[in-house]
């Protein structure tokens, strides 16, 4: 037991991203060894843990407004009112997600301006074809004979949809949910060229003034903070299938 | 009880189901039987409206059946299929309390349900409640298909093939599973299959369709004594037609009351055609014959068989 819990990667990528938010300043010294020629070696415009809960607020709430849209989008267009408009949701999901976010973002600033607006508004756009996808995908594996018993036992439509057909379709949601803020942990960061406040911030200003440290010490918080969120949504995902687990 | 006036239904240009008219009773056991394609199972789907039908009237206790909502009438009938359908997130317990569920029982009369119905149908409930669908072998899910189509005590129940994917040992116990329930119950069975001998066995009146009309209705004797048609032979199988009303009656109806014979003895709840088997096993002219208690009742003797069906 105490082996497994050992073995188990989230409570370490967890202490490693908390540590590196909080105590970066502590590492200054050996940034300063690893890059002589550097004058500044530490991010100091912000700090680690500030740009940490900005980056993760922008990330939640972007993928909390796709979430909801793309839900939206994916439950309408598998009823049998919205089934006509499935082609077009899909082709335009994918038509949003073949332009790069770069392009997403620099059509948003002279739309709406620098800040945090373009970049929420690039990304929430971003991350709504997997959700969109997983949707259509998850309720299409609730088997025919389900549905066909939930009818017969005289669920209406919404009491279909809420007691066997999202549950059901859950474990594909979620997983679509994953990639979609998983993308978006990773896009965040590049929408501090329009001016967010995200752990991108010490990357771009790293690379804009050759400053590799800088570059090294966002990239090592993102990727962190990517990782734990991953296997915060595994951990998710198994609790919600465990009645597929054999007993 | 479900009455079928002038019913119709077309899917394109074909008619699934033409001018039907048939009253079926309270407490009746309706079997629809047929080839595939006769309707029978669009005919069953219409009574509580997963298909709707597009001419003629369906009456339920004698209110047409679109004065309901169609959540209401299925609510008000059990619903069993082939494909069984468990809810594979729910439990057993849960997935038997659907309808109550629906209907909005208070949580312990649910519970107490759940339990009554597991085992009626011969599932521990301290064992099955908590499990999950897939932990159960097919027959056990079609039981609590059953029991789940059973649970807010339905007006009628309306069976769709269900033991059509069951191996035939499964396939006999539910089906006797089924005639115990209907005995006690009394309640109104429409059941669907293309299984001449589980019909036989089942129905207190057989449907014949075809085509979308009825070929022939009446008791599973009526049906083997007079065929209406070629077809309704060659349907039942004229090759053995003898052995199957053989089947329909029991050795308590043919006994030599009081007469005893030596040797191993019938139990008098056996059928005609089981005894038949007996005699050729044991080659033997009389058997010796008890009750369910084990009792000597009488005898019966092989020329027994071969008197015409009274």
């Amino acid at each position: 037991m105490r082996i497994a819990m050992l073995r188990d990667p989230l409570p370490w990528s967890l202490a490693a991203l908390l540590l590196l938010a909080f105590a970066m300043p502590l590492l200054k010294p050996l940034f300063a060894a690893a890059f002589p020629a550097l004058a500044r070696p530490l991010y100091e415009q912000d700090s680690f843990a500030a740009l940490l809960l900005a980056h993760v607020l922008i990330v939640a709430a972007s993928s909390a407004a796709a979430a909801l849209v793309g839900t939206a989008a994916g439950i309408f267009v598998t009823r049998s009112a919205g089934r006509e408009f499935r082609p077009l949701v899909e082709t335009l999901v994918a038509i949003g997600q073949t332009v790069p976010p770069v392009a997403v973002l620099a059509i948003a600033v002279p739309l709406i301006g620098f800040g945090e607006w373009p970049a929420l508004i690039a990304l929430a756009l971003y991350g709504l074809l997997p959700i969109v996808r997983a949707t259509i995908a998850g309720i299409e594996t609730v088997p025919q004979s389900a549905l066909d018993a939930a009818d017969g036992a005289g669920m209406t439509a919404a009491q279909r949809l809420a007691r066997i057909e999202l549950p059901l379709a859950l474990p594909v949601l979620l997983a679509g949910l994953r990639t979609s803020v998983i993308i978006n942990i990773g896009t965040a960061a590049i929408a501090s060229t329009v001016g967010a406040r995200t752990l991108g911030s010490p990357i771009i200003v790293g690379l804009s003034g050759f400053n590799t440290a800088y570059v090294i010490q966002g990239a090592l918080v993102v990727g962190l903070l990517a990782i734990v969120t991953d296997q915060l949504f595994q951990r998710l995902g198994r609790h919600l299938g465990r009645w597929r687990l054999p007993a | 009880m479900i009455e079928f006036d002038g019913v119709g239904k077309s899917f394109g240009a074909t008619r699934a189901i033409d001018a039907l008219t048939l009253t079926i009773e309270r407490g009746e056991f309706v079997v629809l039987i047929g080839p595939s394609g006769s309707g029978k199972s669009t005919l069953l789907k219409m009574i509580n409206r997963l298909v709707e039908h597009d001419r003629g009237k369906i009456r339920f206790k004698g209110e047409e059946i679109r004065s309901f909502r169609p959540e209401e009438i299925r609510r008000r009938m059990g619903y069993a299929i082939q494909s069984i359908g468990l809810f594979p997130h729910w439990t057993v317990a849960r997935n038997i309390a659907t309808v109550p569920e629906l209907l909005g029982w208070p949580a312990a009369r649910i519970a107490a349900r759940v339990d009554e119905l597991l085992a009626l149908l011969g599932m521990d409930p301290a064992l099955y409640r908590r499990r999950y669908p897939h932990q159960l072998s097919g027959g056990q899910q079609q039981r609590v298909g059953v029991a789940r189509a059973l649970a807010a005590d339905p007006e009628a129940l309306l069976m769709d093939e269900p033991f059509g994917a069951l191996d035939p040992v499964t396939r006999q116990t539910l089906q006797g599973e089924l005639a115990r329930i209907h005995r006690a119950s009394g309640k109104t069975i429409v059941l669907v299959t293309h299984d001449i001998d589980e019909a036989l066995r089942l129905a207190t009146r057989i449907v014949l369709l075809d085509h979308g009309r009825i070929v022939q209705a009446g008791t599973p004797a009526q049906l083997l004594a007079t065929p209406a048609s070629a077809f309704v032979s060659d349907f039942i199988g004229r090759s053995d037609l003898g052995l199957k009303r053989l089947g329909l009656q029991t050795v308590a109806e043919r006994l030599r009351a009081g007469e005893w014979v030596d040797g191993e003895a019938l139990a008098d709840t056996l059928s005609l055609r089981e005894a038949l088997s007996v005699f050729v096993e044991r080659g033997v002219e009389r058997l010796a014959v008890v009750d369910v208690q084990g009792r000597p009742v009488g005898a019966l003797h092989f020329s027994d068989l071969l008197r015409r069906t009274g």
